[in-house]
């Protein structure tokens, strides 16, 4: 049975993946699963300068979801690179490093050192962020911004790129196309929908930044028609997020095709969900016999 | 010194009792999979509530006591929303998925130190087993409950073990009237470290009153948290060296390192 897949030359041992802002940097799940077990791990939001974030509370509990505003808070790509580097370039997985920032210059000079690292297979570009003031997710709702900061990197970043993108715009191909049209080697969707929560006992709102993200499985069939969307567009591999609480969501992506899928907001509920995500796409494909992991990439039967 | 934490863990583990305390709050009996005896005074656990649209994350709750002997853990709760009223209907050989023992602890006193507890409503929840730990480790044990009125001033038998028992309500029905900050053990100033968890505004005035008399100062704080182990970066508090989580570096901090302001 062959359950690797290829992102342009990356190789990933199985399609599963840890999103963004979601898994920390690796070692605070090492106590539940074995990381090298994982395609590949998005480490947290890094941008040159170190990134307190926005003031608590910055997460709401909704149905089948959840809002956050973390806004980003990461000590800067130096910390990255000089002590956090060193406690996870042995994973013996794919290693991506988000990459945001409030000026395409920012973004240039993060991923300029982050290409000096061995280690990382490559990086996500962030320009989906709902949660910053400057920067972030502007640079992704238009085609002019995304190419602007797509193509800047692409010049000073040599190993594999792919670029995360918003839901949060009238249309996800566009961008996805005008992305893949200045080198992106693939595109990660989707980014959090931007949302917000009241509380009607205290008239305020719950978030101190009154929006923010909403993730889980509330926002899963809008991740996977935007996936299939996008995928029917564009002939760079997608990494499909979005609501992946268990091995049936994932296979759903590929079929709507993903070639990768990353777990998100399902690993603050069980740490150890990946692993049981990467076990189930093995009993499916005993189960429908199927013998290479790429004949699932989309292959929704219409 | 930093203390050695047990490795956390998530497991289903069984329910060995649920007891009702009143309307509001019940005590669940967990059997435990690895030694109780590593878990440290302040740490918590975090619940999955199961078959349920509305609650989608787990619920953390203090670990309220350890039984060695039967290596189970003890858990305190309050019923505030729909998560802890779905958990107060687990009964015995139920199961419940359990992630633990998760976060910092507070730190022991030497012995023969003197050590004021003060808790607030569920907030007395860490502090039966810190008062047993500080018991054994020989420090003279005060404890202060206070409560809006007698429905909130609960397990009072259980800690007088530990201790010496203050108790204060708002409305008088039960010990010194007024709040905690008002009772007179606090006026005596001769505590080596006070340990505090309950609302927020308590454990400020506690802490205000701690650092008006230089008296060592924990608390335990209970912000909203989604994973519980320092990934999603939602629980954090504002302390000296930036942002927190109160998951993974609290739930206990001393007040010197917290900007309350």
């Amino acid at each position: 049975m062959n359950t690797a897949v290829k992102i342009g030359s990356l190789e990933f041992k199985n399609p599963v993946m840890t999103a963004s802002g979601t898994f920390g940097y690796g070692p605070e799940f090492e106590d539940f699963i074995d990381i090298n077990r994982l395609g590949g791990i998005v480490v947290k939001g890094t941008t040159l300068h170190h990134r307190e974030g926005n003031a608590y509370p910055r997460m709401a509990e909704t149905s089948s979801g959840m809002l956050n505003a973390v806004g980003l808070q990461n000590k800067g790509v130096d910390v990255f690179c000089n002590e956090i580097y060193h406690k996870i370039k042995h994973y013996d997985t794919n290693i991506f490093v988000n990459v945001s920032g409030s000026t395409v210059e920012e973004y240039v000079e993060t991923a300029e050192r982050i290409n000096e690292l061995e280690y990382i297979s490559g990086i996500e570009l962030n320009i989906s962020c709902p949660n910053v003031k400057e920067g972030g997710m502007a640079f992704g709702t238009s085609c002019p911004s995304a190419i602007a900061v797509t193509h800047a990197v692409r010049e000073v970043y040599k190993k594999t790129m792919v670029v995360k993108l918003s839901p949060n715009v009238t249309n996800i191909v566009d961008i996805a196309k005008a992305v893949q049209d200045v080198g992106a080697d693939g595109v990660s969707l989707i980014n959090t929908l931007l949302a917000m929560a009241i509380n009607a006992e205290t008239r305020k709102s719950v978030l101190s930044t009154i929006t923010g993200g909403l993730s889980g499985p509330a926002i899963k069939p809008i991740a996977l028609r935007m996936v299939w969307q996008v995928a029917q567009a564009v002939d760079i591999p997608i990494m499909g997020i979005g609501g992946i609480m268990n091995a049936t969501d994932a296979i759903e992506f590929m079929l709507a095709g993903a070639t990768t899928i990353q777990v998100g907001t399902a690993n603050f509920i069980d740490p150890t969900v990946s692993m049981k995500i990467v076990d189930g796409i093995e009993d499916y494909m005993i189960r429908h016999k199927i013998g290479d992991i790429n004949d699932l990439i989309g292959g929704m039967l219409v | 010194m930093e203390p050695v934490y047990p490795k956390k863990n998530v497991k289903l583990l069984k329910v060995i009792k649920n007891r009702t305390i009143n309307d509001n709050y019940y005590v669940l009996e967990i059997q435990a999979d690895h030694n109780v005896n590593d878990i440290l005074p302040g740490q918590f656990v975090s619940l999955l509530v199961e078959d349920t649209r509305n609650v989608f994350l787990r619920r953390p709750i203090s670990i309220y006591d350890v039984h060695p002997e039967r290596n189970s853990i003890d858990l305190l709760i309050q019923i505030v929303g729909e998560g802890t009223r779905l958990l107060s209907y687990l009964k015995p050989d139920d199961t419940v998925d359990v992630l633990y023992p998760l976060g910092k602890s507070y730190s022991i006193l030497e012995s023969e130190k003197k050590a004021l507890l003060i808790g607030g409503g569920v907030g007395v929840a860490p502090l039966l087993y810190l008062a047993k730990k500080l018991k054994a480790n020989n420090v003279d044990v005060h404890i202060l409950l206070g409560g809006r009125g007698a429905k909130n001033i609960i397990e009072t038998e259980n800690f007088k073990q530990y201790g010496k028992l203050y108790i204060s309500t708002e409305d008088a029905s039960v010990g010194e009237k007024g709040f905690v900050t008002q009772h007179p053990v606090l006026q005596y100033a001769d505590f080596d470290r006070i340990y505090t968890c309950g609302p927020d505004a308590m454990m400020r005035a506690v802490a205000s009153i701690a650092a008006k008399n230089n008296i060592d100062c924990e608390v335990s704080l209970e912000n909203m948290m989604a994973c519980g182990i320092g990934a999603c970066l939602c629980c954090v508090t504002p302390t000296e060296s930036g942002h927190q989580c109160v998951c993974t570096d609290g739930p206990v901090f001393n007040t010197k390192v917290l900007q309350w302001n």
